[in-house]
């Protein structure tokens, strides 16, 4: 059986907006729209999607915190919402924009507050915090109050805070959001590493697709509470024809009318010493085969970002 | 990564009390830690209790000597001063006023963290504030009374059932004061802000648990019907009438135990009313 599934899971918002002076006038957002989506145990799978497409939502409706409108989720087995406190013995969440620390009390104090809140064994739990620490660099503010840590420092606290009781899944809104390219690395390291047992199913969310280049094998888009792709980021670029391009410099111009079958020619500059080409069907070198005088050549992996930007405008 | 994918081991089945025990209890001490990073607070806050029991007690001991020798609502002056001063101190350990840490977590949103835990959440905020109580007790309690005790004859208990039934009896104001502050809080759920419920519980609160004055100067059938009818007087009226001593031993234990059922309820209350706000909760996050 899948550790996490939804079928056909709905969330309404109810707003109301304000429709003349006095009237206000209810609407119903459909925030998430009949989703269907299975993870398996050990999967990482990045969950990605525009602003307010309802990647947030469906985190809350699998963690137990939102009611969903309709529809069915299972994780681990469990009813999020009826079974939420058995639940949360099994998964690690960590909100971005939200803290799970006690904002008074050090890092250090918070983390052995965890142990008797999940009742942990002492054993374990110290050997996970000393894996965290280790890996994610706490030993400098251990003993800082959790609201004077910088948010890098913070969020590193947040995901070992996630993991000490030993979760099953863990499900990561945006936690990188705010983060310098220095602790990005880090967590996205972390998280590499803690995939690497593949034991630990992953669910992630962020803005940042680096994150999911690193870490997920699986991509799942959604759009305006639909799902738009699900499956491996090599398939979300055959799918938006997307190719990679060839780069080359030469030492006398281009000639006029230059063609290769299945190499389309995007652009010339420096007075035609400089050419792209993508490459639709055909490969590298038959390009370069035809050209004379080549100085040098790059070629350009297709961008992430490019093909995720198509598909959030379609 | 060795234990940190290790699953989560289950404990034993007899272990369970131990362990909500331990639990409840980190919870506690955390409170207690929370209010303890704060001294300048706290001393500030003592301070203010002591100025404010000056003002009250030379108020009501005037009153007294107005009423011309005669005991208003049976209470002596060494009885009355006593009133006071303990009243200052209990004032903050049951916290009557300005906690709005439920109602400020539900409009940010933060209440998620809350619910991600594997703790109810009305057991989430008693816990640690029975720390708070306690923290209290030795620092916003004790000074107060201290100095009430150098410029004021106190009066001293002579019972010696007391003292505990006095102890007993500040849990369950403190456990009925959380469940009360936990239900005008939790108005946030539903209304987006608590400030409205929170004023009406404060201007409220203080005249009718017994602070503006003892409720035992209003007219016997008033008394009584707030008594058994509001959680009021089980706040601040209740330990107060105990440590002094204002009733015969077997009223004592009923008053106390009139406290219990009030608590008790009220905490049943605010877990229904937890139940119900999470059925349409609408977390406000990103
Ligand atoms: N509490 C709420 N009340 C009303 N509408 C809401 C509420 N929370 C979310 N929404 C709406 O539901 C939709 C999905 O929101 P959600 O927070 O899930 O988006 P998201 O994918 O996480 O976006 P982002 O990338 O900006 O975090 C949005 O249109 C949002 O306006
Ligand atoms: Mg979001």
């Amino acid at each position: 059986m899948s550790l996490i599934q939804m079928h056909n899971l709905r969330k309404d918002f109810t707003v109301r907006v304000k429709a003349g002076r006095f009237r206000r006038e209810k609407r119903i957002v459909p925030a998430v729209n009949g989703v269907n989506l299975t993870f398996e145990r050990g999967e990482m799978a990045g969950y990605i999607g525009p602003n307010g497409a309802g990647k947030s939502t469906t985190l809350k409706m699998l963690t137990g915190v939102l009611t969903p409108s309709s529809g069915d989720v299972r994780v681990c087995g469990l009813q999020p919402v009826p079974q939420r406190t058995k639940l949360a013995l099994q998964i690690g969440v960590v909100f971005g924009q939200r803290s799970q620390l006690w904002w008074d009390l050090p890092l250090r104090d918070s983390f052995s507050l965890l142990r008797h809140i999940y009742r942990v064994p002492a054993d374990a739990h110290a050997g996970r915090l000393k894996r965290c620490r280790e890996l994610l660099d706490l030993d400098d503010f251990m003993d800082t109050p959790v609201r004077q840590l910088s948010l890098g420092q913070r969020m590193r606290g947040e995901l070992t805070a996630a993991l000490l009781h030993g979760p099953s899944v863990l499900f990561l809104d945006e936690p990188t959001i705010g983060l310098d390219v220095v602790s990005k690395q880090a967590v996205r390291s972390f998280l590499a590493e803690l995939g690497q047992g593949g034991d630990l199913t992953l669910v992630l969310t962020t803005h940042d697709l680096a994150d999911i280049e690193r870490l997920c094998r699986r991509l799942v888009v959604i759009d305006h509470g639909s799902v738009v792709h699900d499956g491996t980021i090599e398939a979300l670029h055959a799918r938006y024809g997307s190719h990679r391009r060839l780069v080359v410099d030469l030492d006398v111009p281009l000639p006029e009318g230059f063609a290769v079958p299945g190499a389309e020619l995007l652009s010339v500059e420096a007075d035609r010493h400089r050419a792209t080409f993508e490459l639709v069907t055909t490969q590298v070198g038959a390009v370069v085969s035809e050209l004379t005088a080549l100085r040098d050549l790059s070629v350009v992996e297709p961008d992430i970002e490019d093909v995720v930007a198509k598909l959030y405008r379609a | 990564m060795d234990g940190l994918d290790a699953r989560v081991r289950w404990i034993s089945a007899g272990g369970w009390v131990r362990n909500s025990v331990t639990t409840f209890g980190a919870l506690s001490w955390s409170g207690f830690r929370r209010y303890s990073t704060y001294r300048q607070a706290t001393i500030a806050g003592a301070f203010t209790n002591t100025v404010f029991g000056f003002l009250r007690c030379y108020v009501l001991l005037a009153v007294v000597a107005g009423a011309g020798g005669s005991a208003p609502g049976g209470y002596r002056p060494d009885q009355l001063a006593t009133f006071v001063w303990v009243g200052q101190g209990l004032l903050t350990v049951v916290a009557l006023w300005g906690w709005t840490e439920l109602s400020d977590r539900i409009r940010s949103g933060d209440i998620t963290a809350d619910l991600l835990r594997p703790v109810h959440p009305v057991i989430g905020f008693l816990a640690p504030d029975l720390g708070r109580a306690g923290h209290a007790m030795l620092f916003r309690f004790l000074p107060p009374l201290a100095v009430g005790a150098l410029f004021f004859d106190l009066y001293v208990p002579g019972r010696p059932c007391t003292i505990p039934l006095f102890a007993l009896s500040i849990l369950f104001a403190t456990v009925g004061s959380l469940a009360i502050r936990y239900l005008v809080n939790a108005t946030a759920y539903w209304l987006h802000d608590a400030r409205g419920p929170m004023t009406l519980w404060t201007l409220s609160s203080g005249v009718l648990a017994g602070l503006s004055f003892p409720l035992r100067f209003l007219p016997d059938w008033l008394a009584i019907t707030l008594w058994i009818a509001t959680p009021f007087p089980g706040l601040l009226q209740t330990p107060l009438d105990v440590l002094i001593e204002r009733d015969p031993p077997p009223r004592q234990l009923a008053l106390v135990a009139l406290q219990a059922v009030w608590a008790t309820s009220l905490l049943v209350l605010a877990v229904l009313v937890q139940r119900r706000a999470e059925r349409r909760l609408v977390a406000h996050c990103g």
